[in-house]
Order: structure tokens, then C-alpha cells, then sequence
């Protein structure tokens, strides 16, 4: 399934920074500099980004404009941060966000 | 603290246009913004816009954001992004939080020009990853080059849940349907034409019943609703999908301005909790203004010009121009703008059903209905013609202010008239030569040209196309109806892709003559 779009019909090709690597929950994935963590992820077929704290839902992207607070995850160890407007640098880890916490609900 | 004349909240189309109105009278300006990239939405908007050449008419959403931004710059507005004002104070004072700090500004006068945010509406599922807001899909597909999904239903047919439908579908995505617990279609029928054409069904009075899945959306189930919006048992249809977009409407971001003191009221004819104006945009607070959707939702062609009248009057308000100035600048922008407020979609007509266009013409109720114009109602509109050689067939049928294809025509066979909402008919006495200006200028891709006499058994039609990849000459696949349904096999015999064109590339099949009505859209076999 390809993700990311090589041409646009109106815009192009979209432009993107350099490749770079981030890990996620530990795996090392690709992604190009500058886009939001979310676009790295989705483009790697991740769409969980978090689970919710009481009843342990889960949630991802779904505004993309860093309203609505779903999308958030553990970033480089700080919590809920809005990936879809925080921008992938390299080496960054992402982690899935557990209520609010990067350890799964069991170690918790 | 810092000072400024004038300080400007949101970088979107209203608050960039106020900038630069305020700029040019020599005020000292900053805007602020939460985002990473100024230009607010516009940078998403990647069709072509509605209405004439004062309104930037024709020109793709993203180019006007680009002009809108140079011509900030070269003033030296000073734009600061990554700026989230978090307060605003009776004196004109506000907070901002950049990098984790707060910072404090005061402003001689402030505009708000926050914007919109989307509205939701709740169904079983609605929490899952994949269901998303169809401005998500959009930054998605048209900021980052990413498909928001493979199989996509998307909810609500206002010309936000079009237009985005149209964008999924140039990115390749499967748009299964387009659902509306209302009746009607809200939107533009020339948006929801074009989606219509390529096969993709409309379910009107049905929403959403429950979407599927665990992890994440594996399918979603639609249902009729009847007049009070009560599902009705058996009428469910289920789709596979991985993704629901949801386009239901738009609210004004007034927080800011409730904080500040600004008499506001709850008005549901400008989308919600909203600040009390005047004609120049100014609250119950002397030197605030407002711009754009903030204080009534509409759209980027309006706020930009809302976005004008407010920079003028803030310049006033200081004593940068006098009274004179104002009054001249506020009628020349009021009547660009009244231009625009004028048709079947204009606010004031707000959910009304209009049975009649301006010049008499029954509105097809096929089309706010399924999405397209029957066969059998087209030839009674002015735009449709049939005559023998090459000549434009405009399948307009609604009032709504726009008149490029009047201009693009160097022949002048496009008769619109003064009234821009006027439904474009065509002047029997001017010639066509077939250059497909007309064709490529319309923002709601509803013009064809058509060539009865082509050859002595077959017509050709050259529609617009914005798809990936591009048919190539001698191709043969099928030409569809209005209604996305196989008419007849089509042989593609030319295409055509100009500067001129921007991006709407010109496509001309050959079909046997007595589908010339019928044949709208190509697609490959």
C-alpha cells in the first residue's frame, strides 16, 4: 500500500527534507526531516498513537492541525506531544502513549 | 512588554489581507500564529476559486496564499509562527506561548482572525484511528504528500465534504460514497458533479450508523434517516473501508474574544458563538476588530476582503488615514464583497430550497439529490446548446457568483453579463475556435467542449482532467455519464496540458455521435 504520493496531479512532487531514521516503540523507522512525526508514521502503517487512560481506547490522528490532542504520544520522553504538528528530526523516539505514560498499561 | 500598532491574531487569508491593508498606511504590524506555516488553510486549498477576477477567481487557493505572502513581506509585516496567543485582555493586551515561554504584547488595536475549527457529530466508532476530519485528510494529502487512506466514505456534502472527496480521489484513494442525513446537498452541484462523474455514489438523508472495527476503522455502515433524523430499520448499507472522513460544518474559534469582554451572541446563521460587529468588523470594544470565519463562517474569498476592510479601519481607528479614506476604501471592498454574498448560496439563503434559478430554470432535482444533472434535465439550461461544429457546453445550473469562463473566452461566445451569478449562456453569433479556455478556467469544471460533426459517425468531447497518469493519445477505455455510469466505449484523440491551463488538462475522446449528450468523464480500461 503506498502511502506517500510520488505525484500530485496539481502540486507536483511533493517536497520533502532529507531521510532520516526515528525509532518507534523501538523499531527503527524512515521518515524525511521536517514533516510531522504523524506523516512518518502513517507512511509506515502506523495509525495507533496512543491509548486512552480509563478505558484504554485507541486513538490517532484526527484533526492533523494539533486541535484536538488525539494524536498525542511520547516523544524523546516528554508526553503528550501533538505529532501531527511537531516535526520529525533525526534519531527522535517515538513511543505509543499509554494514559499518560510510555509504559504499557500491564508494567504500569 | 512589547508594543505594536496593530497586532494581528491568525496568519490565515483574513488576517494576512488585514496586514497588508494596515502595512501600506504605515502602521507597524505583527501577526501571530500557532502554526508552523503561515497562510492558514489556504495552503490546502488546491482547486481553483470561485468568483471573478477582484475576488482572485480562478486562481488555485495555494497561489493566492503565496501572493498574499510576498505581498506581506515585501510591506515588512513581521509574521511570527509557532505563536499560540493563549490570552487577551480588556486593554488590548494579549499572551503568547512560544517555546515553552510566555511572552506579553500590547496593541494599539488587535484583529482576531482566528479562523474555524471542524465540527464533529458522534456514531459507534467514532474515537477509532481512521475517522478523521476532512481538513485532516486534507493536510495530509495536499501539506505532506501522505494518503489519509485507501477506501475512504466520507460524511456530509456541504462543499467542504466536495471538494475534499474530489482531492482524495486526484491522490488515488477509492472514495466508496459520499453520505448527508440532510435531504439536499449543501455544496456547490458543479463540486458535486465532478465527484459524481467519476463513479462515486451520494446517499442523501443517510448518515452514519456505526463504523467498525477495533484497532482501527475496518468498515463503517450507513442507514436512511427519515425527517427527524431517526434511522429507518433495514435501509443500512455497509462498506469496506479503512478511513471515514468528517465534513459536517465549521464553528468560529471566538474564544479569544469571549476572554477579552466582546459582547458576543450565539447566532447559528454565522455558525455559532460569535462577536457583535459593526460594518467595518469592530466589537464592543473599541480597537478590536474581527476577520474572516471567526465571526461568521463563510469562506476565504470573503474573508480576505472582511480581512481588508479591517486593516483599513484599524488604520483609522489610530489616526493613520482619516475618515474619508475609510468611507472610500469600505465601499469599494463592501461591494467586491456584496458581489460575492449574492446566488443561491449566499448566507442570507441559508438552508432555503430554491426550486428556481434567477433566469426561470427549474434546479435539477437530480442533483441535489444523487449529485448530477439527469440527462433529461441538462438541455434546459442557457449554457446547453447543440449546433454543428465545436462550441461550449456549460452545465451551470445553479446561481453562484462566478464569471471567469465569460473572460477566458477571446471569442466572446460566453455571455454572463454584469450579475455575476448569472447562469453563462452561450452568444449564437460568436464563433468558437475550440481553444478550451473556457474549459480550463471554469472552477467547477462544468464546461465541455463538444464537436457533433467531428467525424461523420462519431462526436468528440474535450473535458477537463486532473488525474494521475494522464491518458495517452490513441488510448482506448470508456466514457462515463454524469452519473460515473459506462455510456459507450472512447478513444482518447488528443490532450492538451498549457501554462494557461493551470493544471487542468484538456482532454478529447471520440464516442459514437448519439452519446454526446451523455459522455462526461474518460477513464482508462
Amino acid at each position: 500500500m503506498a502511502i506517500r504520493l510520488e505525484e500530485h496531479p496539481i502540486l507536483g512532487v511533493p517536497e520533502k527534507g532529507r531521510k532520516v531514521q526515528f525509532t518507534y516503540d523501538g523499531k527503527v523507522m524512515e521518515g524525511f526531516e521536517g514533516e510531522p512525526i504523524m506523516a512518518a508514521l502513517k507512511a509506515n502503517g502506523v495509525v495507533i498513537h496512543r491509548y486512552t487512560q480509563k478505558k484504554h481506547e485507541p486513538r490517532g490522528v484526527f484533526c492533523a492541525i494539533g486541535r484536538c490532542t488525539d494524536c498525542v504520544m511520547v516523544v524523546d520522553g516528554e508526553l503528550n506531544v501533538r505529532t501531527c504538528v511537531t516535526p520529525l528530526k533525526e534519531n527522535m523516539v517515538v513511543q505509543t502513549q499509554y494514559g499518560v505514560s510510555a509504559e504499557p498499561f500491564d508494567k504500569q | 512588554m512589547k508594543r505594536y500598532d496593530l497586532i494581528i491574531v491568525g496568519a490565515g487569508p483574513s488576517g494576512l489581507s488585514a496586514a497588508i491593508e494596515a502595512a501600506k498606511r504605515g502602521l507597524q504590524v505583527v501577526v501571530f500564529d500557532e502554526n508552523e506555516r503561515p497562510g492558514g488553510q489556504l495552503f490546502k486549498q488546491i482547486h481553483k476559486f470561485f468568483g471573478s477576477k477582484e475576488h482572485k477567481a480562478k486562481i488555485r487557493g495555494f497561489n493566492i496564499g503565496k501572493q498574499l505572502l510576498e505581498e506581506a513581506t515585501e510591506l515588512g509585516v513581521e509574521v511570527r509562527l509557532n505563536a499560540t496567543v493563549i490570552g487577551m485582555y480588556m486593554e488590548k493586551e494579549i499572551t503568547v506561548k512560544r517555546e515553552g515561554e510566555i511572552e506579553h504584547y500590547k496593541g494599539d488595536a488587535i484583529i482576531v482572525a482566528t479562523g474555524a475549527a471542524e465540527n464533529m457529530v458522534n456514531f459507534k466508532g467514532w474515537t477509532l484511528p481512521g475517522v478523521i476530519g476532512a481538513g485532516a485528510a486534507q493536510t495530509m494529502m495536499n501539506m505532506h504528500g501522505i494518503k489519509p487512506g485507501e477506501k475512504v466514505l466520507m460524511l456530509g456534502t456541504g462543499n467542504v465534504g466536495l471538494v475534499v472527496s474530489f482531492q482524495l480521489l486526484q491522490c488515488g484513494c477509492e472514495v466508496v460514497a459520499l453520505a448527508d442525513a440532510a435531504p439536499r446537498i449543501g455544496g456547490y452541484g458543479v463540486h458535486a458533479a465532478k465527484v459524481s462523474r467519476t463513479g462515486v455514489p451520494f446517499y442523501l438523508s443517510h448518515t452514519i450508523k456505526e463504523v467498525e472495527g477495533t484497532d482501527h476503522v475496518t468498515g463503517v455502515t450507513i442507514a436512511e434517516v427519515d425527517s427527524k433524523f431517526q434511522f429507518i430499520a433495514g435501509t443500512e448499507k455497509h462498506f469496506d473501508v479503512d478511513t471515514v472522513c468528517v465534513a459536517v460544518g465549521l464553528s468560529p474559534m471566538s474564544q479569544l474574544l469571549k476572554m477579552a469582554g466582546c459582547k458576543m451572541e450565539d447566532n447559528p446563521k454565522r455558525g455559532g458563538q460569535v462577536p457583535i460587529v459593526d460594518e467595518y468588523g469592530e466589537t464592543s470594544i473599541p480597537g478590536v476588530f474581527v476577520a474572516g470565519d471567526v465571526s461568521g463562517i463563510e469562506e476565504a474569498s470573503s474573508a480576505m476582503i472582511e480581512g481588508r476592510i479591517a486593516g483599513v479601519a484599524a488604520s483609522e481607528y489610530l489616526g493613520y488615514i482619516d475618515e474619508k479614506e475609510l468611507t472610500e476604501e469600505f465601499e469599494k471592498n463592501e461591494a467586491t464583497l456584496d458581489g460575492l454574498r449574492q446566488g443561491m448560496f449566499a448566507p442570507k439563503n441559508r438552508r432555503k430550497l430554491i426550486e428556481k434559478t434567477e433566469e426561470g430554470c427549474e434546479i435539477s432535482t437530480n442533483l441535489l439529490k444523487y449529485g448530477f444533472v439527469a440527462d433529461n434535465e441538462i438541455e434546459r439550461y442557457p449554457g446547453v446548446t447543440r449546433k454543428a461544429g465545436i462550441h461550449p457546453v456549460m452545465e451551470c445550473t445553479q446561481n453562484i457568483p462566478c464569471n471567469p469562463c465569460q473572460d477566458a473566452c477571446p471569442k466572446g461566445c460566453i455571455k454572463i453579463g454584469e450579475k455575476i451569478t448569472s447562469l453563462p449562456a452561450v452568444d449564437e453569433t460568436a464563433q468558437c475556435i475550440g481553444c478550451g479556455m473556457c474549459v480550463a478556467s471554469c472552477s467547477g469544471q462544468a464546461i465541455f467542449l463538444v464537436d457533433e460533426t467531428y467525424e461523420d459517425e462519431y462526436a468528440s468531447i474535450t473535458l477537463p482532467y486532473e488525474f494521475l497518469p494522464l491518458p495517452e493519445k490513441g488510448e482506448k477505455g470508456i466514457a462515463l455519464g454524469r452519473d460515473g455510469k459506462f455510456v459507450c466505449e472512447a478513444e482518447v484523440v488528443d490532450i492538451k496540458s498549457v501554462k494557461a491551463f493551470d493544471h487542468t488538462n484538456l482532454l478529447t475522446i471520440k464516442i459514437p455521435k448519439e452519446f454526446v449528450m451523455k459522455a462526461r468523464f474518460y477513464k482508462a480500461k
